[in-house]
């Protein structure tokens, strides 16, 4: 039977299930036990499963998640909560370094099956310095596999294959879906493959992901009204990227506009035209186009941050660019 | 270095097509010489060059079609040496504005047959689109059944419907037109026509048609504001009356090639620059100056059975100047009525620079002037201004 349940819910759900299958899983990272989570993802489940599997950690990122790199070496399959991407910064060494870099560097001999939860995103007021949206950049980084769930399902199904992935994995969850609430079907398989039509349209693509994907769908919403039938691609996964599934909607619609929370220069966005460019350019009925955040650090003040922001009046406004209207 | 560009040949052309060039780099070209010929929608147009000079460097290809105002060729002043500035050749192919396409619509055309520069564009800022060319390609095939082996001169013959259609339709948006009419006996000019042909080869013999022509022109020197253009938003009066001649073409069609300084040429001229005129209007081998530049058209319906005609105005020219079949029609003449020959004159006018008062001044004018026909093939007078204004 599917049911309605919260974001939040379908991580803790996905949380204990995959402690209850596997004794390697444990979770570890700053007030994920007694506190329950920063997000409350991880309430519960101390009482549950006991200090040895959820794990309090220091201030200190460097080290737990090298830690967790040394735990995944030795045979466990850890998850590393960073509270944050503003965080994961202090990591930066660890994960770009050490977890992406470890097969190649061992000449093959060592993988490191880790899985790394983070929070990402603006649009809370929690200032420039807790309010960035760095995905992007660890999708440029060879090593690791970037996921961005963006629905219930995919929140509740995207750990396991992860935590199977035997290379490190990145989650980001976006801070502004944790109280989403939304149907989650009753089984089904997800993949960290593919990108998903979310909805489907002929006359543009908005291809998009995370905290993004609601801002896109109110607006092919809008679009409808107004007799424009936007896709809406989510791409899941930032890396390796889905290319297939983006060119098959951008052949059908003939325009692209890719709304991505990174800022403009070397976005992700500009990954995903410079594709389609490669790729579908004689496809093509008009440049592709993005809708990204303003080159600015995110505001505090709540009208500036709505501002700096991908929003769905941007992104309706940008479609009627791209066809003239 | 001197910038050759395409010029306008009608307010009705916006691109042509270059069909042979008549010169090539080194060669010296006075101002006036024929040195390209140009398809426009009408007609293969022998263009004129306004410049003396050497030609430097020839910048369009034969079979392109290119905007108006493109540069063609670039030529050398005198004393210019060749090396005396940069190239142009780079600045000029940015200059000239290339349809936007997008490369769906581009990819598509190519396979469907559609020349997609042609179509209209839906699409941002105003490229063609895909859709743009599956439309075009629809229409194409719907058609062509019944069309039987689509041959250049259907293609021309819908071109000029096309051009026609712009034209007249923007004349009666833009032009708030009146119509004055007047009856004028021609019993005095035709008497006079008799006797001046008696004797003369035919070719040499002068038609009613060229006494009107030039009564029209040297009636306009009292009225001025009907001979010009309307441009910017207001009259210009143009200094000499090049008469725009309505020629009906045999295919369908029409055109309204210049005759330049109509007031100051004798009927005799004027008779051989007619025939001329409309033997090359209907060979299709026109001089560019004679399709951009008239400044007042004349129609003349007489051959063709009605009795008046009202015109509508070819923009941005200010007037036209109509007349009817030559009948015979009771007239009255010093207190009796006598059968006497008599052609309606009309004029419609652009109510913008001219009103009915002056119109009418025209048409009493030109009325004067057909009944002593023998003052119309006199010499010039000085006080023209016949300086022909350069195009």
């Amino acid at each position: 039977m599917s049911r309605t349940i919260s974001y939040r819910q379908a991580l803790a759900e996905a949380l204990r299930e995959a402690l209850q299958r596997d004794p390697r899983v444990f979770l570890m990272g700053e007030d994920v036990g007694r506190y329950g989570g920063t997000y409350a993802v991880s309430k519960g489940l101390l009482d549950e499963f006991g200090p040895e599997r959820i794990r309090d950690t220091p201030l200190s990122e460097l080290g737990f998640v090298g830690a967790g790199i040394g735990a995944a070496l030795g045979g466990m399959r850890p998850i590393v909560e960073v509270m944050t991407v503003n965080f994961s910064l202090l990591a930066l060494d660890q994960i770009v370094n050490t977890a992406a870099l470890l097969r190649h560097m061992s000449g093959g001999q060592f993988s490191v099956p880790l899985v790394i939860r983070m929070s990402t995103g603006a649009g809370r007021q929690v200032a420039a310095q807790h309010s960035h949206s760095f995905e992007g950049w660890y999708a440029h980084i060879p090593g690791i596999r970037i996921l961005t769930p963006a629905t219930v399902e995919d929140a509740r199904g995207m750990l396991a294959p992860a935590l199977a992935d035997p290379d490190p994995v990145l989650l980001f969850e976006h801070a502004q879906l944790y109280n989403m609430e939304g149907l989650l079907p009753d089984e089904g398989t997800i993949d960290i493959c593919s990108a998903k039509v979310r909805r489907a349209g002929t006359d543009v693509s908005l291809i998009t992901y995370g905290g993004s994907l609601p801002k896109a769908m109110q607006a092919a919403e809008t679009l409808a009204a107004g007799g424009i039938a936007a896709e809406v691609i989510d791409l899941r996964v930032l890396r390796p990227l889905d290319d297939a599934t983006v060119m098959a909607s951008v052949r059908k619609c003939r325009r692209a506009l890719i709304v991505d929370e990174g800022w403009r220069s070397g976005s992700l966005a500009a990954e995903v035209i410079t594709r389609i460019n490669e790729q579908a350019f004689f496809d093509l009925d008009a440049p592709p186009a993005r809708v990204c955040s303003e080159e600015v650090p995110i505001p505090y003040a709540s009208h500036l941050e709505a501002a700096a922001l991908p929003q769905p009046a941007k992104i309706v406004a940008a479609v009627h660019a791209l066809l003239g209207k | 270095m001197i910038r050759f560009e395409l010029p306008s040949l009608g307010a009705d052309m916006d691109e042509g097509t270059l069909l042979e060039w008549h010169i090539k780099p080194g060669d010296a070209v006075k101002r006036g010489q024929v040195v390209a010929v140009v398809d426009t929608s009408k007609a293969a147009v022998d263009v004129e060059i306004w410049h003396d000079g050497v030609v430097a460097e020839l910048l369009v290809q034969p079979g392109q079609k290119i905007p108006v105002g493109t540069v063609l060729a670039t030529l050398l002043e005198a004393g210019e040496s060749p090396m005396a500035g940069a190239s142009p050749t780079a600045a000029v192919a940015a200059a000239v504005t290339r349809r936007a396409v997008s490369p769906s619509a581009r990819r598509r055309a190519r396979e469907l047959g559609v020349d997609a520069e042609r179509l209209q564009g839906s699409g941002m800022q105003g490229s063609v689109t895909l859709a743009d060319v599956e439309a075009a390609a629809h229409v194409a095939t719907a058609a062509p059944a019944s069309v039987p082996a689509a041959s250049g001169a259907i293609d021309r013959a819908q071109d000029m419907r096309k051009a026609i259609a712009a034209a007249m339709s923007r004349s009666k948006r833009e032009i708030p037109h009146y119509y004055l009419s007047e009856t004028i006996p021609m019993a005095r000019a035709l008497a006079w026509l008799q006797q001046r042909n008696q004797g003369l080869p035919v070719d040499e013999r002068l038609l009613p048609a060229v006494l009107m022509l030039k009564a029209v022109a040297v009636a306009l020197r009292r009225t001025p504001e009907l001979n010009g253009f309307h441009r910017e938003g207001r009259f210009q009066a143009a200094a000499a009356v090049h008469a725009g001649v309505a020629i009906s073409l045999r295919g369908g069609g029409l055109v309204a090639p210049a005759l330049h300084d109509v007031g100051d040429k004798s009927l005799a001229a004027l008779m051989s620059e007619l025939t001329d005129l409309v033997k090359r209007a209907r060979a299709g081998s026109l001089r560019s100056s004679e399709m951009s530049d008239p400044t007042v058209t004349v129609t003349n319906l007489g051959d063709q059975g009605v009795e008046t005609v009202f015109g509508v105005i070819y923009p941005p020219q200010v007037a036209l100047v109509g007349f009817g079949r030559l009948v015979e029609r009771p007239w009255v003449v010093d207190g009796s009525v006598q059968a006497t020959p008599v052609v309606c004159a009309t004029l419609a006018a652009d109510h913008r620079a001219s009103d009915g008062h002056r119109g009418a001044l025209f048409l009493a004018e030109l009325r004067e002037l057909l009944q002593q026909p023998q003052e119309l093939d006199a010499p010039a007078p000085a006080t023209s201004t016949s300086q022909a204004s350069s195009p």
